[in-house]
């Protein structure tokens, strides 16, 4: 194996890979002793607060913090003046563009405040209780400016300008005066004049979609210490630790290298945590006092100055031959990308239609400020919406046509060799075999009663790869550590640890992986787009195929035989030379005792670029009974059909398509944000910002389909985000069909409801 | 302004602690006594992170103040497992992999603890009634609540036999 080009194992039969062992940090998760961001105390630490804009938009006229400096306890007061200035510059990101500025303008307001809740200055003081004095004691001076909070609005010529040095992009000639709308993208295939020309029905319509906050149950959280060699160390809770410390590093012009950056547990994250918003303040508040600063959102700055994804207004014209074939399907998409530049509408406009083979298709997407908190990605960032507003013009189309939706979207279903919108021919795919399994499933045929309807959706997300680094450390008694880069968000640490396992063949029990900070693992790319059992992982097996490789070196220099004379078989090596006496296999441990005299410690490494990550499709299956009496939906069954590639661990890849089908159902059916005539979050609590609880839920049944992605070694796909995509069209669908009354607008709330049906009845 | 001084039992032990009149009995638990399996989710009693037994009472930890706690027993997540012996509940969450980032679980074992103690043989209907409270984004639920009755199934076998 050793450093040979990555090659997909097949017809295996695995000992770990596709078991469900007890995660390795399971323990610590029970029992309370797993420390998550906000549970660091350091000697000497400071309380980190907030100073927020009070208003949804404000020129920053002056801040007086004298007042606050004076108070006694009070050791640091940072405002963007202890921040460099950034250039406006488009640097190229992860998962998209960057813009540093715009960064550094979202942490703390320069010049002006653009929502409620947006950072202006922070404190910090001894205790909590003289911190929030001190907040207090902060006077900002503002002018009061005009607002916009929805996306359409904010398009208007005569909307209030968040920036005035925002140009349209996308548009040839660039327009020469500032806008709302910072860049237009279209997608063009074949030609939609000649493909609507062909269809014998067309369905065009118009959907809405509410932003929504990715939830996580643990608000942000961090500690930064400085010392007085300019070195700093931060502890935090977030999806990508080396984001973290090239984030600060360029928000504080600092050297990378003068940054640590330590990950704590993380609670929850879907995206949200893949930017800053406090290491950089409590980075400078640290250098101002010289002492740690800890520093803690509380719910409400979590819900006004984090997060959310875009709200969004979809339109769709689908075209159909009277036998259910697609001819042709446009989309305009226009997603609020909050205060900043860069809400996710291109990425809508390349997933909505990615399941289908249509040969004539267009996306225009248009990305567009409002007085909103700077979205943050979330969960396949922005193809829920674009699916939901696909998904349910399929569904027309099947109704109309009187075809089995299943059936239609078979008929048109994507496959290898299929050219999707967005530019590429899809590999192995395996949308056909959800479509497949869930027609095959008792959900899809189980009876239906009054007020009660099905709904179907599919959905589409493309998977990333990346930059991943993997240590395997053998230690002297043959139990190895698994060191990689990223934060473990939900059971990851499992998967690595098991795929490390396999390629060493010793018993699961001896893998010990361990997520390293910045400085004890190479660059690691952030937890998201899927991508850590893919790319981490595969960096796992290629560290694991290294230590093997040294291994059988080790045990060759000990037997006297050459390299390719010993083979590794379940954790041992055997010798295959038969000209002499048989030696005995030798363990891993044997070879780990005895590594000094064959030329030290044995640590496998890699660091690579992955590419190959296999797109993912999911099925999903939603039936409801609506109350006519409230408007109120219940969902009856509930069932995830996801190809998956291979599961590692099927019980964490089931839990994934659990807990996305569950965020896409609160996406559906109640959660939204809610402003007062002032641009005021009126509903920044989980009181009012209405999650799924356990009582509003069935279980959630999965199904699990493989079809192994070519480009990994064990057939990895991601399998993180495409749970979230289907739900939205999956729920309106059933409630439509429920009620009769195709639902286009969400979320499907109960007042929204009952509105329409109450409108139906006086309209017959 | 002084701090208080409260003596209070925490997980079977005589503790004292000082604190602010405004500080939470989280706070207090968190801050003062390092006690971090409790968690703030919200701090205002939404999302049940921070569940604890008061007086063999379920409450959310952040509604309680430190200074009401003096005289009190408090039960955290610190004390639910018996040294390295884990309680059935936390067992079964691992066994049926029912956490995933795992901030939720110390409140949600609290709180199913609290539930199968005064009701053995609970139905899942009843189970997710009594876990409302209890905020969890990254499951579904659906673990969640398969490791509650797998518990429960096991602890009514084990008092049977034992």
């Amino acid at each position: 194996m050793g450093n040979e080009k990555q090659t997909f194992i097949k017809n295996p039969t695995f000992k770990w890979v596709g078991t469900r062992p007890v995660r390795p940090d399971g323990m610590d998760k029970v029992t309370g002793r797993a420390a998550f961001g906000a549970d660091y105390q350091l000697p000497g630490m400071l309380v980190g607060e907030v100073v927020r804009s009070p208003h949804a938009h404000a020129r920053i006229k002056s801040i007086d913090v004298s007042a606050a400096r004076a108070l006694a306890g009070v050791h640091a007061v940072v405002t963007a003046e202890d921040f460099p200035d950034l250039p406006s510059e488009i640097a190229a990101g992860g998962e998209a563009p960057i813009n540093f500025r715009d960064v550094s303008h979202n942490v703390i307001a320069r010049h002006k405040a653009l929502y409620e809740g947006h950072a202006v200055a922070a404190v910090a003081a001894t205790t909590a209780a003289i911190a929030a004095h001190a907040v207090a004691l902060i006077k900002v001076n503002y002018e009061v400016l005009p607002h916009v909070i929805d996306v359409r609005e904010a398009m208007r010529d005569n909307a209030p300008l968040l920036h005035d040095d925002l140009f349209t992009t996308g548009i040839d000639p660039q327009p020469t005066t500032p806008s709302n709308i910072a860049g237009r993208t279209q997608f063009v295939l074949g030609d939609i004049a000649q493909g609507f020309a062909e269809a014998d029905i067309i369905v065009e319509r118009e959907y809405t979609t509410q932003p929504v906050h990715q939830g996580y149950i643990e608000p942000h959280a961090c500690a930064a210490a400085m010392g007085a060699d300019g070195m700093a160390t931060i502890w935090t809770s977030s999806q990508g630790h080396f984001m973290v410390r090239e984030f600060c590093a360029k928000l504080l012009k600092v050297e990378i290298g003068q940054i640590r950056v330590i990950p704590a547990e993380i609670g929850g994250g879907f995206g949200g945590k893949t930017t800053v918003y406090l290491e950089p303040l409590a980075m400078a508040l640290a250098r101002q006092s010289g002492r740690p600063v800890k520093m803690v959102m509380t719910r409400s700055e979590v819900f006004r100055a984090s997060g959310p994804t875009s709200g969004t207004h979809v339109w769709v014209k689908l075209g159909a031959k009277r036998n259910g074939t697609l001819t042709a399907g446009e989309m305009i998409l226009k997603y609020q990308a909050g205060a900043y530049p860069g809400s996710p509408a291109m990425l809508g406009g390349m997933t909505g239609f990615a399941p289908y083979d249509l040969k004539h298709a267009k996306a225009v997407c248009y990305d567009v400020v409002s007085n909103r908190p700077k979205c943050a990605a979330y969960r396949a960032p922005g193809a829920p919406m674009a699916a939901f507003g696909v998904e349910s013009a399929l569904d027309e189309i099947a109704q109309q046509l009187g075809l089995d939706p299943l059936e239609l979207r078979a008929m048109n279903a994507a496959k290898a060799g299929t050219r999707a919108l967005y530019g590429p021919k899809f590999l192995e795919i395996g949308y056909a075999e959800t479509l497949a399994a869930a027609k095959a499933h008792p959900h899809y045929s189980a009876p239906l009663g009054p007020n009660q309807g099905r709904g179907i959706a599919s959905g589409f997300w493309f998977n990333i790869g990346g930059q991943s680094s993997a240590a395997v450390h053998v230690n002297e008694d043959g139990t190895a550590e698994v060191v990689t880069g990223n934060p473990d968000i939900g059971g990851s640490r499992a998967s690595m640890a098991m795929m490390a396992a396999e390629v060493l063949g010793i018993d699961l029990a001896k893998v010990k992986p361990i997520i390293g900070d910045t400085a004890q693992i190479a660059y690691s790319f952030l937890t998201g787009g899927s991508r850590v059992t893919f790319a981490t992982g595969m960096a796992v097996v290629e560290a694991a195929q290294d230590t093997v490789r040294q291994l059988r070196e080790r045990a060759a220099k000990l037997w006297k035989v050459e390299f390719a004379e010993v083979e590794w078989r379940d954790g041992m090596a055997y010798c295959t030379r038969t000209t002499e006496e048989p030696r005995a296999p030798l363990s891993m441990a044997a070879i780990a005792h005895s590594c000094a005299k064959t030329g030290g410690p044995i640590s496998g490494t890699a660091s690579i670029n992955a590419s190959g990550a296999g797109p993912g499709f999911g099925t999903h299956l939603c039936d409801v009974e609506v109350d006519p009496e409230t408007g109120a939906v219940k969902i009856l069954r509930y069932t995830a059909i996801q190809d998956v590639g291979r599961a590692i661990h099927p019980s964490y890849v089931e839990g994934q398509l659990q807990g996305g089908a569950v965020q896409g159902i609160g996406w559906a059916l109640n959660e939204e944000y809610i402003y007062d005539q002032q641009g005021r979050l009126l509903n920044p609590g989980f009181l009012d910002y209405r999650m799924p609880v356990a009582s509003d839920l069935p279980m959630i049944d999965t199904v699990l389909v493989e079809v192994p992605n070519p480009g990994h070694p064990f057939g990895v796909r991601g399998v993180g985000e495409v749970p979230i995509v289907p739900p939205l069209a999956a729920v309106a669908n059933a409630v439509s069909r429920a009620i009769g009354i195709r639902m286009t607008d969400l979320p499907l709330s109960p007042p929204r409801i009952l509105a329409t049906i109450d409108r139906a009845k006086r309209s017959t | 302004m002084s701090k208080h001084h409260v003596s209070a039992t925490i997980n079977g032990e005589a503790v004292e602690y000082l604190c602010e009149t405004q500080q939470t009995l989280l706070d207090v638990l968190r801050d003062e006594l390092g006690l971090t399996g409790s968690k703030e989710g919200c701090g205002s009693g939404d999302c049940g992170a921070c569940s604890v037994m008061l007086n063999g009472r379920l409450v959310c930890s952040c509604l309680v103040l430190g200074v009401e706690a003096a005289g009190a027993e408090v039960a955290t997540i610190e004390g639910v497992a018996q040294g390295n012996s884990l309680h059935p509940l936390q067992q079964q969450f691992l066994e049926d992999a029912a956490l995933q980032c795992g901030i939720c679980t110390p409140g949600f074992i609290v709180a199913a603890k609290a539930l199968l103690e005064r009701n053995s043989n609970p139905t899942e209907t009843e189970i997710r009634y009594w876990l409302a409270g209890n905020l969890c984004r990254c499951t579904g639920y659906d673990k969640i609540i398969r490791a509650v009755m797998g518990a429960a199934t096991n602890m009514r076998q084990e008092a049977r036999h034992g």
